[in-house]
């Protein structure tokens, strides 16, 4: 492979990934407190539709954004209703929006189909471009993807290195503890909830207009819930997610350059690669195996990859916070 | 009986709730409502045809759900009932197109085909769980997706029309293979009864053994069930196993005897169908029997929508998802008061 393919390649799956980055690291901030959106898949489903059928009809990109993160919002605000002010199953609350998103996009999406519309505008920054090598993967791209560095480096930021972030991770550890302090927790459990479900939307938005453009039943299908592992294998840590967001982002790009090297493989098999990987990533993170491994290092070895590799759920996750 | 009474209208509530939430819909995209529900209404039960669809559309729905009360019990969110169906479909499929047999023989051996296949998948999806540690939904969304890629490489590689590869799916099987009709109506008396039978005995195994005593304290508490001495891994094990066996017989009889060969979306969502049937019915078995009804109606009524309104049949799911969701949001309500 000559330079020029893998560094398109590269930037190929850098653009490719950010809307996993947009999904994955809302949905951490919302699980930092406490609370578990299950509803992605049909939320970005629903947004995405909703994006481009605001974008085609008004012909603004921008509004086609705004209203995107208003119906992720409004479907993560559900999950906070239900669970938290009359303290339904979170899950099932978020399973079913999940169809729910998904029928609707489908039933309301129908005269969008196969459309072609506006899309969010290439826009190289100047200079940063120009750099040999890191220019063109990284800053040859549209404002979107750039929003998604600047999101993975101000949600770390705000979680770990200021006050209203480790109040933020107050609530989800120890609700009690966050009470007895002084935090309003389910107040800012609803707030974090919809921020984290706007940027699911805005996940949405950026499939349709910016990354795979336009609209088509079950457009996006099956990556809220890549989504959603995404930040059970990131360790709900903004780096290590978009680190999953750029692996599963990846393999789109590494399946067609397989596809030309290796006819032979049915090309079946890449579609259900980023399942399989899953299933792996999760299995490595969650059986133990890892631990057992690790145990076998010497100890400052041992304790950098461990931070590195695993990470623990807050402690108060899906758990309902009753004030007693 | 006032007090029954009154709680039947409140539960009435959140339906009548749901229908005005889709009537706006509909008003919103330009649809007349009216028109819409009688579309949907009469492409359910116009003719002996119809209603014929209803009960088999029915039966996929009532043997998910019946396998799902078990993994309920057990506390277990088995989403990858779905893809149990395929995998059950599937097993079938191979036996259906490699064997002759006489159909008293044959049709017996494909539908344990389907229980096989589906209870591996489950089977799968539990050791996941149990083993590895991974969350039983994103085992089960895995598999689903895995499922459907490989029905999709068999219907297009190995298993391919001799007249080359469709969407339409593979050969019909031999007909000794198909499930046999009830006179010309396109239901299946075996099936029918088989759905039945399965709901029943999940109700009797759940309400009356111990073994479903034991999936229930699991379902509890599990580690409180552990201590008390209930082999907690084997039974959740277990729970898939069964849930995973009848979402295959399922799978099994949709390939033959609903389509008489194998299509690429051979499990038609009724798995996730049946998950938002057994939340409605709060997992109560017996009201499974009454919302997998009027779901099969609403799935086999919708798609006259396309034919004479040019909307997307998906409105009926649309009404079923938010049917579903004001009564969970309503019965939060309730407690709450």
């Amino acid at each position: 492979m000559d330079s020029i393919l893998l560094i398109r390649t590269l930037a190929s799956i850098v653009r490719g990934a950010t809307p996993l980055i947009f999904a994955g690291i809302g949905e951490t901030i919302t699980e930092k407190a406490g609370v578990i959106n299950l509803s992605l898949d049909g939320t970005i489903l629903l947004s995405a539709m909703v994006a481009f059928a605001v974008t085609y009809t008004t012909g603004s990109v921008i509004l086609g954004f705004i209203a995107a993160m208003l119906v992720g919002a409004l479907m993560a605000l559900i999950v906070a209703f239900g669970s938290i002010t009359l303290r339904q199953d979170q899950v099932a609350i978020g399973f079913v929006l999940t169809l729910l998103g998904a029928e609707m996009s489908s039933f309301l999406g129908n005269p969008f189909v196969r459309l072609k519309g506006p899309s969010v505008p290439h826009l190289p920054i100047p200079y940063l471009a120009d750099i040999p090598i890191i220019g063109p993967i990284f800053f040859n791209h549209n404002l979107v993807v750039y929003l998604g560095y600047a999101l993975i480096i101000f949600s770390w930021f705000y979680i770990f290195k200021t006050q209203p972030g480790l109040k933020l991770q107050g609530i989800g550890e120890r609700p009690e503890a966050a009470f007895a302090r002084g935090s309003n927790v389910n107040l800012m459990r609803y707030v974090y909830t919809a921020l984290g479900g706007a940027l699911v939307g805005f996940a949405g938005a950026s499939y349709s207009l910016s990354i795979k453009l336009g609209w088509s039943h079950r457009h996006t299908a099956g990556n809220g819930w890549i989504a959603l592992a995404i930040v059970i294998f990131g360790g709900w840590h903004p780096f290590r997610v978009a680190f999953g967001a750029y692996l599963f982002g990846s393999l789109k790009s590494l399946s067609s350059i397989f596809q030309r090297v290796a006819p032979g493989i049915p090309s079946q098999f890449f579609n259900g690669a980023p399942f399989a990987l899953m299933i792996i990533v999760l299995l490595l993170v969650s059986s133990g195996w890892l631990d057992r491994l690790l145990i076998r290092l010497p100890v400052r070895l041992r304790r950098l990859v461990h931070d590195a590799l695993l990470g623990a759920p807050p402690g108060g996750l899906g758990r309902v916070f009753v004030k007693e | 009986m006032l007090q029954r009474l009154s709680n039947l209208t409140l539960g009435l509530v959140p339906v009548v709730l749901a229908l005005l939430f889709t009537t706006v819909i509909l008003i919103i995209v330009g649809a007349p409502p009216g028109e819409a529900y009688r579309n949907i209404l009469q492409g359910a039960l116009e003719s002996p045809d119809k209603w014929a669809s209803v009960v088999t559309a029915m039966v996929p729905l009532l043997l998910c759900s019946a396998g799902l009360l078990v993994t309920f019990a057990a506390g277990l969110w088995n989403i990858g009932v779905e893809g149990q169906i395929v995998a059950g479909a599937l097993l079938a499929t191979w036996l259906a197109l490699n064997l002759t047999l006489p159909p008293i023989l044959f049709i017996p051996l494909l539908l344990v085909a389907g229980l096989i296949g589906g209870a591996l998948w489950g089977l799968l999806a539990g050791l996941l769980r149990v083993y590895g540690g991974v969350h039983e939904i994103f085992g089960g969304v895995g598999l689903n997706f895995i499922a459907i890629v490989l029905t999709n490489y068999l219907i297009f590689g190995p298993w391919k029309p001799a007249d080359g590869a469709t969407m339409s799916g593979t050969d019909p099987f031999p007909p000794a293979a198909w499930l046999p009709r009830l006179g010309d109506l396109p239901v299946y008396p075996t099936a029918v009864v088989l759905a039945l039978a399965a709901v029943a005995l999940m109700y009797f195994a759940l309400r009356g053994t111990t073994w479903g005593l034991k999936l229930k304290a699991i379902g509890k508490n599990q580690r409180s069930a552990f201590l008390m001495g209930i082999p907690t891994s084997r039974y959740m094990l277990g729970a898939f196993l069964v849930c995973g066996a009848l979402a295959g017989l399922a799978g099994s009889i949709q390939a033959i005897g609903v389509r008489q060969r194998l299509i690429p979306g051979v499990s038609g969502g009724y798995g996730f169908l049946a998950l938002l049937v057994v939340l409605l019915a709060g997992y109560r078995p017996l009201w499974v029997i009454p919302i997998a009804l009027f779901f099969a109606a609403v799935g086999v009524g919708s798609p006259r929508l396309e034919l004479s309104m040019q909307l997307d049949s998906a409105l009926g799911g649309t009404l079923e998802g938010i049917i579903v969701l004001f009564v969970l949001l309503a019965q939060g309500v309730k407690r709450k008061a």
